[in-house]
């Protein structure tokens, strides 16, 4: 892109031509490009190379899984009946896709319509995690042809996953909704962004609402556990409140993330509005996580007063608990604490990237680590892992496709102009 | 403005869903008063007798048509298994097993039988989200696999790791334990097939209330035989299996930290929360929004048009 920008070609970015012609679907999708051109610059990106090393070996496997079970791909283990997938996939993917419900709070609920920049951004972030999770979800069910059976069929309403399942569910239509409008616009369809624009408001608060619950309830599924967690990660009282207080800086810290790894790469994506914007809204959105991540801090300690596990500290599990707090809590929230006084976006960002690999510790951690505790450490299968890597690759290759078409990071030059 | 957001209120809890979001709660509340019924049964098992001849796990093998295991069932040897650093537990294939336990006081080792334990609260049951499993009145948790969605939470929850899954089934894997031989005896009130098998008595089967006296009666006329202690009796808020030992049951490989509550009982804080977060945020939210735009009609730089604040 950056040298094609050289010869000046531009992206395109209106719904118009500067001719005044429209542009076909065809020309939208090739990025207002000719094929020569983008076959011509996507050969040129070595991340597409990865891919291609990822997709030739990884898709084989998946379907490897549905042909021969999922007996073929893990260990097929009893005790550790859950394995990446869901603890990878569910119970990471989903606080770092909890961006979507905080920026649609922020602009719609409490007016700061100064954050719009990157609003969009954050409602993909939670769409496209949402909606991956529950692709590893269905690479991970044994039945997965049967999603839909506590839905319509069966149901165990007494159960947390209960629970998870219809609020994933809702809340992956109130986001594709959400997100529609940038479809819609990009596709040029007028009335149905007027149309879902209208109930946004509706949608932000059901959103509100639904992520409150499911990333409570995704901790609360380990309160049937009582004795294979090990106690250090295990609160009954708290352990909703842990995980959704925790959701809160890993959503604001993805999409930190997400749009640092963005300006770096694809910057000729973002518009003056977006690249103007960001080192403020950087900042901001570190306060909000670091506010997030000195509420989770307290709240873990109580939890271990509550239970008075502090002999625990002393145990080899205790030594692998501080090292997550400290470094992966504790040492993010000085980082982001400095950046902010300071003013330094470099910092917070370093900060945001140690908050996502902290969510990511804890909930592996809660779920495969210090699981089962007391039997034995699993490894997973590698072909597991393979699948893993895949479906995260076909995430980022999804995500970077949106992003470069759709008016995320950039704002439809037709609907300033109106 | 107020016409206005007063919609937008009520849509925003009908598309919470409130009715469907609130049922969690009754359900769950209702399963938490609930302690067996009163005239299920149950096995009392005596670990004291058992010598380990594995005729139990033979007899269940039969009833309940599973495959034919690796190894004979006179072969012994798999008591020195050690899978994982763990002993034998129960598979797809072997819905009870045996396995022996070394005791630091006596030369004479312990053999326990292993199975599901049948519990009044089960945690299997409660944890699943198509309500495949069931407690009868007869006493038995059986399951309906043709509902089973395989997210398999039933075996993250049950606390005694009794649940194994078919992992190597491509279109019908599902969940296979203990039934209590329900269809097949309990229904008819026939004990189990591994109780009548059992050359050593070690397993009674009768009601479970009766079964509980007996236990400790067995206690209290033995003096020094038995510790004091039946377990099963209240662990997670009773067992239908229970059991009597010699020896002290961490010994025995049993878990002796588990609640004695029922599993259900951790998770009802946070389903408590849910009604709450149901009917305040709608209008908590919704009140924070009005708070925030009153009196503003266009945030900074903003150019979408907001059609909430464009209606009035
Ligand atoms: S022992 Fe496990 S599988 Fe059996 S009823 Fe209890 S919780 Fe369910
Ligand atoms: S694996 Fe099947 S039986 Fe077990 S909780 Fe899930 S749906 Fe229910
Ligand atoms: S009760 Fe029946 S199913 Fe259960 S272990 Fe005994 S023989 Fe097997």
């Amino acid at each position: 892109m950056k040298k094609l920008e050289t010869f000046g070609i531009k992206p395109h970015d209106a719904s118009l031509k500067n001719d005044g012609q429209k542009w076909s679907i065809m020309e939208k999708l090739l990025l207002g490009l000719t094929l020569d051109q983008y076959i011509g610059q996507a050969l040129r990106n070595k991340l597409n190379w990865l891919f291609a090393i990822i997709f030739a070996i990884g898709i084989p496997v998946i379907l490897y899984r549905f042909v021969f079970s999922l007996g073929a791909v893990t260990h097929g283990s009893y005790d550790y009946p859950w394995g990446l997938f869901l603890g990878f996939g569910l119970f990471c993917m989903v606080p770092l896709s909890a961006s979507g419900f905080m920026l649609g709070t922020t602009v719609e609920i409490f007016g700061r319509h100064d954050f719009e920049p990157i609003e969009r951004l954050a409602l993909l972030n939670g769409l496209l995690g949402y909606f991956f999770a529950v692709v590893y979800l269905l690479v991970d069910l044994g039945q997965p042809w049967r999603l839909s059976y506590p839905m319509v069929y069966s149901f165990g309403p007494a159960a947390v996953l209960f629970l998870v399942g219809w609020h994933v569910a809702t809340y992956l239509s109130v986001q594709v909704m959400e997100v529609s409008t940038a479809f819609f616009e990009w596709i040029g369809f007028q009335r149905g962004y007027d149309f879902i624009r209208k109930g946004t408001i509706g949608l932000t608060v059901s959103g509100v609402i639904l992520s409150t619950l499911h990333q409570g309830a995704l901790g609360a599924l380990f309160l049937y556990a009582p004795g294979k967690v090990h106690p250090l990660w295990y609160s009954a009282p708290f352990q909703w409140i842990l995980f959704f207080i925790s959701s809160i800086p890993a959503g604001l810290c993805m999409v930190i993330s997400v749009s640092t790894i963005v300006i770096y790469t694809m910057k000729w994506r973002c518009d003056k509005r977006f690249i103007d914007n960001l080192d403020w809204i950087t900042i901001a959105l570190a306060k909000g996580a670091a506010m997030g991540l000195s509420t989770y801090i307290i709240m873990k300690f109580i939890a271990v007063a509550h239970d008075n596990e502090w002999a625990y500290f002393f145990t080899g599990w205790g030594a692998w608990w501080w090292f997550e707090m400290l470094g992966f809590v504790i040492l993010p929230l000085a980082i982001l604490s400095y950046g902010i006084r300071h003013k330094l976006v470099g910092l917070c960002r370093i900060g945001a990237f140690l908050t996502v690999f902290g969510i990511l510790l804890n909930r592996l951690n809660t779920a495969l680590i210090a699981f089962n505790w007391q039997l034995y450490q699993e490894i997973p299968h590698y072909l597991e892992i393979i699948i893993a890597i895949t479906i995260f690759a076909i995430y980022i290759a999804t995500y970077r496709f949106i992003l470069a078409r759709l008016p995320i990071l950039y704002k439809f030059r037709s609907q300033a102009e109106e | 403005m107020s016409k206005i957001t007063r919609r937008k209120f009520l849509a925003a809890s009908a598309a919470g869903g409130t009715a469907i979001m609130m049922a969690p709660t009754k359900k769950a509340f209702a399963a938490g008063s609930f302690e067996g019924f009163p005239d299920g049964m149950g096995v009392l098992v005596d670990l004291t007798r058992c010598v380990g001849c594995r005729t139990c796990e033979a007899a269940c093998n039969k009833e309940q048509q599973l495959p034919e295991p690796a190894k004979p069932f006179d072969d012994y040897s798999v008591f020195d298994e050690i899978h994982h650093g763990q002993k034998r537990r129960t598979t797809d294939k072997a819905y009870t097993i045996v396995n022996r336990y070394e005791l630091k006081d006596t030369e004479e080792p312990l053999y326990r039988k292993i199975q599901c334990n049948h519990c009044n609260e089960p945690a299997c049951l409660t944890s699943c989200f198509v309500n495949a499993y069931k407690k009868t009145p007869e006493g038995a948790v059986i399951y309906d696999s043709h509902v089973c969605v395989g997210c398999r939470n039933c075996m993250i929850a049950c606390p005694f790791h009794i649940p194994a899954y078919t992992y190597h089934s491509v279109l019908n894997p599902v969940i296979k334990k203990c039934i209590f031989c329900y269809d097949t005896r309990l229904k008819e009130g026939k004990p189990p097939a591994c109780v009548e098998s059992c050359p050593q008595q070690v397993m009674t089967f009768g009601k479970r209330k009766d079964l509980m006296k007996i236990a400790h009666e067995r206690i209290k006329k033995n003096p020094g035989k038995y510790v004091d202690h039946v377990y099963g009796e209240k662990e997670v808020g009773g067992t239908g299996w229970f059991y009597i030992s010699n020896a002290p049951f961490e010994e025995a490989g049993f878990d002796v930290h588990l609640p004695k509550k029922p599993i259900i009982d951790n998770v009802k804080d946070f389903l408590a929360i849910v009604p709450v977060v149901l009917t305040v945020w709608p209008a908590l939210f919704t009140g924070f929004h009005l708070l925030a735009t009153k009196g503003k009609s266009h945030g900074h730089g903003d150019d979408h048009s907001h059609d909430e604040q464009g209606g009035h």
